[in-house]
């Protein structure tokens, strides 16, 4: 009899509650019991709140037990969960559990489901399609097909793909380089590092069509240093990935030095080059003039990983999923005081009820919801009662309101929205890169603005100053950090007029 | 403890790091990164050691490294627990957890806690790393428990 397949994963998060303490567990008592076993140390399947998510192989499919702790390892083997045995923390098939079957996985297909770092397992599960179809294909064709598809970027600003990619296939011959933005410093978000973590063959492949398709030959991963986990792993994997001579394309890791601004894509190519993360005017723009001067498609970790898809599946396969203007799939991520909190891959226009109230399952401390703020720390905060708006581009802006990365924290009635608008022009001053004056001037005013409506000083005409400054910054800053700061203090006095002391 | 960033290699060391590094001044915060994990802070003369090696300006170093908040100028505390004081984990109390921490470490020399923001674990919030290790759904005891653990080892 062949060894018993036993997934224990070794996401950050799976490990922040466990995992590696579960996983030797799992060892030792087997190994007591002489019982055969495999342990392998996949990613995870998003579904957080059950970390660590045990699964155990069998002929109907993986079976799930979570959340299993050290101490719980015994008691499943007494059940003799290692043969599909009914236990407590059973939940029957991991593809069965709602959270994860009403899902539509295409870029996270993979995650939690292979051994990250197993090159053969990657290209049992699809992986390695898009590049050798990409490779098959004139530049020009491999652009064509993302235009088709209508995949925007992923990092939050949506900007088309495709376009991005032929204005850099279009200038003059040289060096070119393709830059993958995985510094994810958005509050409520960790889909990027979920990938890297459990599926990293995925941004270098999607990095390696990029190229092909831009004409690079270098690609930087900038992975922020908050993420120690996903960065050893990407390290391990562009070593076997180079190893294995798959392409001519090469992938270098950067770590970022904690500074937010660096997730903005010309903040990242000023630190890539070793300098302050300061913004960069634009024009130029990147696919123009971006690494050193030269033509360079940054792009988001996720828009990297469903350019893989595209290209293995087709445009009007991706283009398929979705609404409007927004094509393919997002992956939502919930958190904050949520009951289920995980990551949720959906075609856009799901709406923000069905992935607070039906996936996330509401607050986990059972306090009435109050608020959610979607987008990161420059998204805005909407309330309870509108969450019937639809997950998309365009429906989220014509609200006021903005997708960005996909972060979705919930916020129970405890919640005093004049402080979270105090946090996002303190948040903004703490990291404001400096070079514009209405961000790096106007979030520290706007703070102390904010000190003084919460004392309850002069609050009509503080609050008039408020307004009058956050016109500034929308107006004329250089970049989103500046631009977009705003939108969540101005949201929370729209919404939450009372804990601002107005009527 | 014994100021082992100043230890007299250090000028060496760092032009072996950068040496590593191709001395490309576009790797400088690489670099940085490196010495300061053996360092644990970068003293004047890992500036001047970098500058040397990647024949750049002492001044260009200086303004790099008090851009980013990761690097240090005076050696870190024994223990480092980074508190997420971002959006998802204020949704769960880790501005009230920060407090805690505050008025428990008041006298310890040994454990410093820093504000970082998102750790990218906020369904399982408040987070912390704790020198490096991540934790997950803090409440005031369970970050007694780890000051007490960090408090042993110091």
């Amino acid at each position: 009899m062949s060894a018993i397949r036993i997934f224990v994963p070794i996401d950050a998060a799976a490990q922040s509650v466990g995992a590696n303490e579960v996983a030797a567990a799992i060892a030792m008592e087997a190994s007591k019991r002489g019982i055969d076993i495999e342990l392998v140390r996949n990613g995870s399947r998003g579904m957080l709140w059950l970390e660590p998510l045990v699964e155990v192989e069998t002929d109907a499919g993986r079976l799930a037990y979570g959340p299993v702790s050290a101490e719980d390892v015994p008691s499943l083997f007494d059940a003799s969960f290692h043969s599909g045995g009914e236990h407590r923390l059973g939940h029957g098939l991991t593809e069965s559990i709602p959270y994860f079957a009403k899902q539509e996985r295409l870029s996270f297909a993979r995650c939690g489901v292979i051994d990250p770092l197993n090159l053969a397992d990657y290209e049992a599960h699809g992986g390695l399609a898009g590049l050798r179809r990409a490779l098959t294909m004139v530049p020009r064709d491999v652009v064509a097909e993302i235009s088709e598809s209508g995949l925007r970027g992923r990092g939050g600003a949506g900007f088309p793909t495709g376009i991005k990619w032929k204005t850099a296939l279009e200038q003059p011959a040289g060096q070119r380089y393709v830059c993958a933005n995985a510094d994810e410093g958005d509050s409520g978000t960790f889909a990027d590092r979920m990938l890297m973590e459990g599926d990293p063959f995925a941004l270098i492949e999607g990095m390696a069509i990029a190229g092909h398709a831009i004409g690079a030959d270098i690609g930087y991963i900038y992975i922020r240093s908050e993420y120690p986990h996903a960065i050893a792993t990407m390290r391990h994997a562009t070593e076997i990935w180079h190893a294995a001579g798959l392409s001519d394309f090469r992938v270098e890791i950067r770590v970022g030095g904690g500074a937010y601004i660096c997730g903005e894509e010309s903040s990242m190519l000023e630190s890539i080059e070793g300098k302050r993360g300061q913004v960069r005017a634009k024009p130029p723009i990147p696919a123009i003039s971006g690494l050193f001067g030269k033509p360079t498609a940054v792009n988001n970790v996720l828009t990297l990983a469903a350019v893989c898809d595209i290209l293995a599946k087709g445009a009007a396969y991706y283009r398929d999923f979705g609404m409007g203007r927004s094509r393919g799939t997002q992956a939502f991520q919930l958190a904050g005081d949520v009951a289920r909190g995980g990551l949720v891959e959906k075609a856009f226009g799901v709406t923000l009820r069905e992935l607070v109230e039906d996936f996330g399952g509401g607050t986990r401390s059972g306090k009435p919801l109050r608020a959610v703020q979607a987008g990161g720390p420059l998204g805005a905060y909407i309330p309870a009662t509108a969450l019937d708006v639809e997950m998309d581009y365009e429906a989220l802006a014509a609200t006021g309101a903005m997708l960005g990365h996909g972060g979705i924290v919930l916020f129970n009635d405890s919640v005093d929205m004049a402080k979270q608008a105090r946090f996002a022009f303190e948040f903004c001053a703490i990291e404001s890169c400096g070079k514009c004056t209405p961000c790096r001037i106007g979030a520290v005013r706007g703070k102390e603005v904010m000190d003084k409506v919460i004392a309850g000083e002069d609050r009509t005409s503080n609050l008039a100053l408020v307004e009058d400054l956050c016109e500034i910054m929308t107006d004329g800053s250089l970049c989103a950090m500046g631009g977009l700061t705003p939108m969540p203090v101005l949201s929370a006095l729209r919404h939450f007029p009372e804990d601002f002391g107005r009527e | 403890m014994s100021d082992i960033a100043a230890l007299p290699d250090l000028l060496e060391r760092c032009r072996e790091i950068c040496a590593q590094h191709g001395n490309r001044p576009d790797a400088l915060i690489e670099i940085l990164h490196a010495v300061q994990a053996e360092r644990g802070y970068l003293a004047d003369d890992a500036l001047k050691g970098i500058a040397q090696a990647l024949n750049i300006s002492r001044a260009e170093i200086y303004g790099v490294v008090t851009f980013y908040h990761d690097f240090r100028r005076e050696p870190p505390p024994r223990h480092v627990v980074k508190l997420c004081r971002a959006e998802a984990c204020q949704a769960v109390g880790s501005d009230e957890l920060a407090r805690h921490a505050e008025a428990r470490l008041a006298d310890s020399a040994s454990i410093g806690v820093e504000a970082v923001y998102c750790l990218g674990n906020c369904a399982l919030g408040p987070a912390a790393l704790v020198d490096g290790k991540l934790k997950a759904r803090l409440t005031a005891a369970s970050l007694d428990v780890i000051f007490a653990d960090l408090e042993r080892q110091a």
